[in-house]
């Protein structure tokens, strides 16, 4: 009977085990995740007051949304030549 | 609640560029960056059209997705900005937008680009609203001055119509309505491309 070494058993289990750790089946596509913004915070622009600039042209309550919008989609209106100059 | 879109009629451009300038001059966009562009397809030949591109502010915007620093953020209007002062200048958006609205100030050795700049949709960005940090670095923010956008509002044909997405559609449709063609939209369902955000339907074409 042919007596095998220790030390050749634990080196050919170190082999084959360090061997078989590639065969593993890994996902290779990186799976997407949205990012979240890291910037600085930005202002709205319903929160500047109609005097805060020499421009203003529109009128709305500073800080309420919904006045802002209104005085834009009536101003959104100047861009519809049915109503600027009729059919 | 408002969504703010931009929407070119190719059946009106007339490639004036007036919205190219109008641009321009009220952001004072420096030497080699164009924020808005007019494109002609089939130049020359009979029946040419013609359309003004710029950033259209994506419902699910690519720049935002592929950006490794996380600059872009969306507005509760709609618009899709982004903070100049984390912006590394890599050109990953640039690649990603289907409409080549990211532009960069440089060309130099080494690939160097610069911080990218893009249209605002005239919003300005992460600064105080009207201030000379946001004018120097953003532009214009007209929305906080009540108004739309310069290209927008300056079209000699109203071609290129901007602002709330709901309040444009309609113009739009009553539009393609009335004239019976023309009702497709360049660009619209690659933006916002929801079906229920498709573009109008107003005639044949």
């Amino acid at each position: 009977m042919i007596r095998v070494p220790k030390l050749a058993v634990v080196l050919t289990a170190l082999v084959v085990t360090a061997g078989l750790a590639g065969c593993g089946e890994r996902e290779q596509v990186i799976a997407y995740q949205q990012g979240k913004y890291q910037g600085k915070p930005d202002t709205k622009p319903w929160d500047s007051a109609p005097g805060d600039s020499l421009y203003t042209s529109s009128n709305w309550t500073k800080g309420d949304k919904s006045s802002w919008e209104s005085a834009l989609r009536s101003r959104n209106q100047s861009q519809n030549e049915s109503v600027r100059i009729g059919d | 609640m408002a969504r703010m879109k931009f929407l070119c009629d190719a059946e009106r451009c007339i490639e004036c560029n007036g919205c190219v300038t109008a641009c321009k001059q009220e952001n004072e966009v420096p030497w080699g960056v164009n924020r808005r562009r007019v494109v002609t397809l089939n130049d020359g030949v009979p029946g040419e059209k013609s359309i003004s591109v710029a950033c259209m502010h994506c419902s699910d915007a690519p720049c935002m997705a592929v950006c490794p620093v996380d600059c872009f953020y969306r507005t509760e209007e709609g618009v899709v900005l982004h903070d100049k002062d984390m912006c590394i200048g890599c050109g990953y958006c640039f690649y990603a937008c289907p409409f080549g609205a990211p532009q960069f100030p440089q060309a130099g050795a080494f690939g160097m680009r610069g911080k990218m700049d893009k249209c605002t949709f005239c919003a300005g960005g992460p600064e105080k609203d009207n201030s000379e940090a946001e004018y120097e670095k953003y532009g214009s923010n007209r929305l906080a001055e009540g108004k739309l956008p310069a290209c927008a509002e300056m079209c000699s044909t109203k071609a290129l119509l901007g602002g709330d997405g709901s309040v444009i559609a309609d113009v739009f449709r009553d539009r393609a309505t009335k004239r019976g063609k023309g009702a497709e939209v360049w660009g619209w369902s690659t933006a916002y491309g929801k079906p229920d955000q498709q573009a109008p339907k107003g005639g044949k074409s």
